[in-house]
């Protein structure tokens, strides 16, 4: 009996003791968390994906506390949460919600199996990263997609695939949050992200080949030749600029007149998401389709 | 019989080529020369389109130290600059000589009689460096490291001896093997000339077992060349490491980089390599031609070839019987550690060892199945490391972790996938995991001044 009670009273004490130390320690050494933090975190995705440019979701929410602190949200965005989640977040913060256009990701090869012959086979590990490490690959073109899918996996959202006619990935528009994982995981850089533009309707020069036109011609048929033609056709707007025998359509000075598109010898311009072109008679019955005013204005004057 | 300790295998040798003499190879129509056919900064060209040059003229000149010239194998006109696909399967910067008969520069002494070092008292550790950097050689067993800057040792380093790799581990390949029975004389008077760059006396000619007839003539022509010494080895596979073969002959072990064997005490040429020195000290010639083995199973006519530098690779497989048709895989160097061709048109460099030509059945990769812990690569590994660990790490893109497990000392020699019985592309991963990583290491480097 008396053994019980001493290892009862023992016990209660030893328990006491450490509950006050507990308690004088957690005081002590409080960590002060900003709650807005938490908060701004719940309505975050949970995608943890870093295409905001922080490492997680509490990260991402840690800087736009910070952020709202030092009096602007400018320049923070959750590519997976788009608009509305950042409308949420300024909600929490007090702030008002900055304006920012919806990107996605954009393969910028045309390299198909048509276009881009196979001059090689690769029979290594499936990985652009190994295929990439042979040189050329088992194209002609040092540039194009290697066609191995690590963009394919790296997507947390399901919105690429390969498409096994091509042999290029495709972006599915719907899904594609822009975090730019892709991106990143391509070793030639083909990816880009991109403004969607509006209702998703851009121009992009569907070709990452630098070598001189005709070695890119022979490499692809759908290659920039670096002419320049299309640089010349946005003299107006000066939105493309041609580089390393490469053009490139600036997305923020593009008025989308799709002059060089028709202008490009190659067919390496692409438009995306526009409607259907008409036979030339037909031609205004487009424009009134279109409310964008620069599509009105462009092919009155081409006439 | 000597061997490195840890880890290697044993691939079947196939050294067809062995009993075929060394014979020269015609002069190309247009000769092809690469401003990258070495390690460290490219050559820059000094010659421009319309220039006529002679064999051994300068063609570009060094980029930085660690760098080497480059010299004309042929006589003829420049034909233009300009980039073009090479053995490494990018296109890059090189010179394009149109060739015009056969025209030599009167410096070089053509002549084949033998100058011992004794014969030659005025040269001295400075000059026999500096005639080997200019006359552009490097490592000659495939590495193509320049060879001036392993005869210059750090500040505060001391070479101890030389070790000629003479292994030739790599199978099919015969080169080095052929080189040793038809001019050892010449070799040894190289090793001679090496010892004496570097200020050692002692000096190491290393020999697989599988050359017994190159083993004895060595042993029998050094007895008249103090301090070197002939050690045959037992046949291992990957022995012509630099840091294996220094294992093998003298037991010690080279630290994981940025330790390099002169911290050890040795210097390590490739015996092609002593045979180019001899050849540019004692003969005023530069490094314009080498023996390739060109060889395979379905090839014709196995043989050993002293082509110039520059010389399509098409041609060198016209000379020994031509391209087998049930080709699948033509291959840069030996089996283990080349590389696939892209193109036949791809010319011969410093480093072009040896072109394999292997059928469609030995080509083909067998389809990889999923790994089952046996451990051999890691027995396998004559770094002591663990590829299969590098390999995952590599695939799941950890390099933190990569690094700490010193995936920067892989050899990248393949005996894990040599051995590996689920037919892993071990080194494929390993290979993009040392890049990336090394990367790193060298931006933080940068980073860090």
């Amino acid at each position: 009996m008396n053994v019980i009670l001493i290892a009862v009273i023992v016990l209660g004490v030893i328990g006491l003791v450490s509950a006050l130390v507990l308690y004088f320690i957690s005081h002590k050494f409080a960590v002060h968390e900003d709650p807005r933090i938490a908060q701004v975190s719940e309505v975050l995705p949970q995608a943890n994906c870093g295409g905001c440019g922080y490492p997680g979701c509490s990260g991402f929410a840690a800087a736009c506390v910070k952020a709202a602190d030092a009096g602007s949200l400018e320049g923070k965005l959750c590519p997976v949460g788009g608009q509305p989640v950042m409308e949420q977040v300024a909600g929490i913060l007090g702030m008002a919600a900055v304006a920012s256009a919806p990107k996605v990701a954009v393969v910028r090869c045309n390299g198909t199996c048509e276009n881009r012959p196979r001059n090689a086979e690769f029979d290594g590990a499936v990985s652009c990263r190994v295929k990439n490490m042979t040189g050329m690959g088992d194209t002609g073109c040092p540039y194009g997609c290697l066609g191995c899918g690590d963009c394919v996996s790296k997507c947390q959202f399901g919105a690429i695939s390969m498409d096994a006619e091509t042999g290029l990935p495709v972006v599915d528009e719907e899904k594609c949050t822009a975090c730019g994982a892709c991106a990143k995981a391509c070793p030639r850089s083909i990816i880009e992200i991109r403004l969607k533009g509006p209702k998703g309707r851009r121009v992009v020069v569907l070709c990452n080949n630098k070598d001189k036109g005709a070695i890119a011609n022979k490499a692809c048929k759908a290659s920039c030749i670096g002419c320049g033609k299309c640089v010349k056709t946005c003299e107006k707007f000066q939105a493309i600029t041609l580089e390393n025998n490469l053009a490139y359509i600036d997305a923020e000075k593009c008025k989308m007149c799709r002059k060089c598109e028709e202008a490009c010898p190659k067919g390496a311009i692409h438009g995306f998401n526009f409607p259907p072109r008409k036979p030339k008679a037909e031609e205004p019955a487009v424009q009134s389709t279109d409310n964008t005013p620069n599509q009105n204005v462009e092919p009155s004057k081409a006439e | 019989m000597k061997s490195f300790h840890i880890g290697g295998v044993h691939p079947a040798e196939n050294k067809l080529s062995a009993g075929s003499p060394i014979r020269e190879a015609a002069l190309p129509r247009q000769a092809v020369f690469s401003m990258f056919q070495h390690i460290g900064a490219p050559a820059k060209p000094v010659v421009q389109k319309g220039d006529t040059v002679k064999v051994g003229t300068l063609l570009a000149e060094a980029g930085g130290f660690v760098s080497a010239p480059v010299y004309s194998s042929v006589s003829g006109k420049v034909n233009k600059i300009d980039a073009v696909v090479d053995a490494s399967g990018t296109r890059r910067m090189a010179v394009i000589v149109d060739v015009e008969g056969d025209e030599w520069e009167e410096t070089i002494d053509r002549s084949k009689s033998l100058v011992r070092l004794s014969d030659r008292p005025d040269l001295d550790s400075k000059t026999i460096v500096e005639k080997i950097k200019n006359a552009g050689i490097v490592g000659m067993g495939g590495a193509t490291f320049p060879c001036h800057v392993k005869l210059t040792p750090p500040p505060g380093s001391k070479a101890e001896c030389v070790i000629i790799n003479a292994v030739e581990c790599e199978p099919y390949l015969t080169a080095d093997h052929r080189l040793m029975l038809e001019h050892p004389e010449e070799i040894l008077v190289g090793v001679d000339l090496i010892m004496k760059a570097v200020n050692v006396t002692k000096g190491y000619i290393g020999i697989e077992n599988n050359k017994p007839d190159a083993i004895r003539l060595m042993t029998e022509k050094a007895k008249q060349y103090p301090g070197i010494e002939v050690v045959p080895l037992k046949v291992k596979y990957p022995q012509g490491g630099e840091k294996q073969l220094i294992d093998a002959v003298i037991g010690r072990q080279v630290p994981a980089p940025p330790a390099i064997p002169i911290n050890v005490g040795a210097v390590v040429q490739n015996v092609g390599t002593a045979y180019a020195i001899y050849e540019a000290v004692m003969k005023n010639k530069p490094l314009i031609d080498r023996v390739i083995t060109v060889t395979g199973k379905s090839v014709r006519n196995p043989s050993n070839l002293l082509a110039r530098l520059g010389t399509p690779f098409q041609q060198l497989i016209d000379e020994c019987g031509g391209l087998p048709e049930d080709t699948g895989k033509v291959i840069g160097g030996g089996p283990m550690m080349g590389k696939a061709l892209l193109s036949l048109d791809v010319p011969m460099t410093k480093g072009s060892s040896g072109l394999l030509i292997m059928n469609k059945k030995e080509a083909r990769r067998a389809e990889p199945q999923p790994c089952i812990r046996c451990a051999k690569c890691v027995s396998a590994c004559p770094m002591g490391l663990e590829p299969y660990l590098l390999s995952k790490l590599a695939s799941m893109e950890e390099w933190e972790t990569a690094e700490k497990n010193d995936i920067v000392s892989c050899i990248e020699c393949g005996s894990c996938q040599f051995t590996c019985p689920s037919n892993r592309p071990l080194l494929d991963m390993i290979r993009v995991g040392k890049t990336t990583v090394m990367g790193i290491i060298r931006n933080r480097a940068a980073a860090k001044k």
